[in-house]
């Protein structure tokens, strides 16, 4: 097991210098998560516009390194997209993270693919899957 | 640097633990998780399998050969369960799963027989959820008030606004010996003789003391006592609950069924005396055994070199671990205060659950997180800590591997 795979140049990255953190004041819905198994708090703020696609995406949270990472790519990731382009892409990176062997996905995932490493890590799933399950929880919120 | 005395008659024993014989991601394994549970030595693993392959069987119902021996061995666990915690009787010590469970017990029972609207719990803001949730789950359906002894800035309980608190409207008073945060050490003599004076009644958490300190009940002078087996070098799932038995006796019965009983009728039963009125249905019986071995095995040891062994590893991470650049100890300063085999700590810049990845990957056994205490976490202003705990098999050699790779981490991270 390579720990280089794991931490990647990007996810260290994003780790320190996060996207769109902090909070959004117009925000249509805010979801806050919680991995009770290590700690980890992200709360999404999720604004839709009038076509119900994600106008602005941001997160706030105290969380791991993958957490943040994953949390601040996926919110570069998910803007402008309708709600089911959102939760397609939330269900090929949580199969991308939980299969056996690496899977082929999408071109447009591009950073996120750097996360892959994590499914050799099976107790940092949830870390990487924890601001994806908050997303889908705020657009069911929304009602989108 | 102070001079470890390492005590080689304590280092021999780790000879008897055969978990800590393995290479962990291809480096020879050290366990720092103790707090969360202890490793096993030989002598409890043979009589678990002893048991199952010789003496099998049901307790209290069987008048056969194999029913007697199960019988005794149960019987005999519970008379040293009471030996090793100082209980005047045998029929003081209930058996539970754990901590947990024996908590649970005491606010299912005791306390919706004793709480009411208006009445307070009083517990202290460094305790174990399991310690937190049973007395919410009480309150909400008494109507009682939960109210928290403060910790200090020295990371210790603020004693006397415990004793002043003590005196406004408490009925019970349950507070942990040890902190699983902290490493601090609660004066428990003292506040359960305050206690006692305001006549109220008190339950100690020794979860983490029981197995790494002599802990005795009557020089303590508390009410109720709850410890889990399994971090004591018992097995899983076998704890006990000591009670003083007026107590016990004075209590409601908590799970009905077999055991409990002395008579049972259609529409009423009469209850079996304490302290089998709180233990319903077949026991865990080979967890029971193994835990009187386990405490025949730390007797052997010897609970005082144990806890010298615990403190000064403990004050010796703490030197060394407190030289590291970027590395923040959270705890009383054993230089100053009591503070048991427990460190928990941060790295700047690095999230305590990669720090711990990281080290599993240098074979390092550590917890991270919020180590079931949420509201002390909080206060701290500290979502997750890392974790080493110490017991009497580990070493200065395995302080020092940790030392080396919590510099290797942020190395790493600062790349």
């Amino acid at each position: 097991m390579n720990l280089d795979e794991l931490y990647q140049e990007i996810i260290l990255d994003h780790a320190k210098r996060p996207r769109h953190f902090g909070p959004l004041t117009d925000a249509t819905v805010s979801v806050h998560a919680d991995n009770p198994m290590c700690g980890d708090e992200v709360d999404v703020h999720l604004k839709l516009n009038g076509e119900g696609k994600v106008e602005a995406l941001n997160f706030t949270g105290n969380a791991c390194s993958i957490c943040t990472a994953s949390a601040s790519i996926m919110t570069g990731k998910l803007l402008h997209k309708s709600a089911e382009e959102c939760r397609t892409m939330s269900h090929q990176f949580q199969q991308m993270l939980k299969s056996e062997e690496a899977v082929t996905v999408p071109k447009e995932f591009g950073d996120l693919k750097a996360l892959s490493g994590v499914r050799k890590f099976p107790q940092r799933v949830k870390c990487a899957t924890l601001a994806w399950h908050a997303v889908e929880d705020a657009l069911k919120e929304a009602g989108a | 640097m102070k001079d470890f005395v390492a005590n080689d008659r304590l280092l021999q024993r780790r000879a008897d633990f055969p978990v800590l014989d393995q290479l962990v991601h291809g480096k020879p394994l050290v366990y720092l998780d103790n707090a969360a549970t202890s490793q096993k030595p030989r002598a409890v693993i043979e009589a678990l399998r002893h048991y199952y392959e010789h003496d099998n069987s049901n307790v209290h119902r069987g008048i056969h050969e194999l029913s007697q021996r199960a019988t005794e061995g149960y019987e005999n666990a519970r008379a040293k369960v009471a030996k090793f915690l100082g209980a005047a009787k045998a029929e003081e010590i209930v058996f539970t799963r754990g901590t947990t469970e024996a908590i649970n017990l005491v606010a299912q029972t005791w306390g919706l027989e004793n709480l009411q609207r208006g009445d307070v719990i009083l517990l202290t803001e460094m305790e174990h959820h399991s310690n937190i949730v049973p007395w919410q789950l009480l309150a909400r359906r008494t109507g009682a008030e939960l109210k928290f002894v403060p910790v200090q800035e020295d990371y210790q309980l603020d004693v006397e606004a415990a004793e002043k608190l003590l005196g406004d409207r408490v009925k019970l008073f349950s507070f942990t010996h040890i902190s699983n945060v902290l490493g601090a050490v609660n004066p428990v003599a003292r506040l359960c003789q305050k206690a006692r004076e305001l006549g109220v009644v008190t339950l100690v958490d020794a979860a983490q003391s029981a197995g790494h300190r002599p802990v005795n009940v009557q020089e303590l002078g508390c009410d109720f006592l709850a410890f889990s087996g399994h971090k004591a070098c018992g097995p899983t799932g076998q704890g006990a609950l000591y009670g003083r038995k007026e107590l016990l006796e004075a209590m409601p019965p908590w799970q009905g069924g077999g055991e409990m009983i002395s008579r049972v009728d259609f529409q009423e039963s009469r209850w079996a005396e304490v302290p089998h009125k709180f233990e319903a249905g077949t026991p865990n019986i080979a967890g029971a055994i193994g835990l009187g071995v386990a405490l025949d095995y730390l007797e052997e040891v010897g609970r005082e070199a144990i806890r010298v062994h615990d403190e000064a590893l403990c004050q010796y991470a703490w030197e060394r671990m407190s030289q590291l650049e970027g590395v923040m100890l959270l705890g009383p300063s054993p230089e100053k205060a009591d503070h048991a085999g427990v460190i928990s700590f941060f790295l700047d810049d690095v999230h305590a659950h990669d720090v711990v990845t990281l080290a599993d990957q240098s074979g390092i056994a550590l917890r991270g997180g919020h180590h079931c205490a949420q509201p002390l976490m909080r206060k701290l202003g500290r979502p997750a800590t890392a974790r080493a705990s110490f017991y009497f098999y580990n070493t200065t050699q395995e302080v020092d591997r940790l030392v080396e790779v919590l510099k290797e981490i942020r190395a790493y991270f600062l790349r």
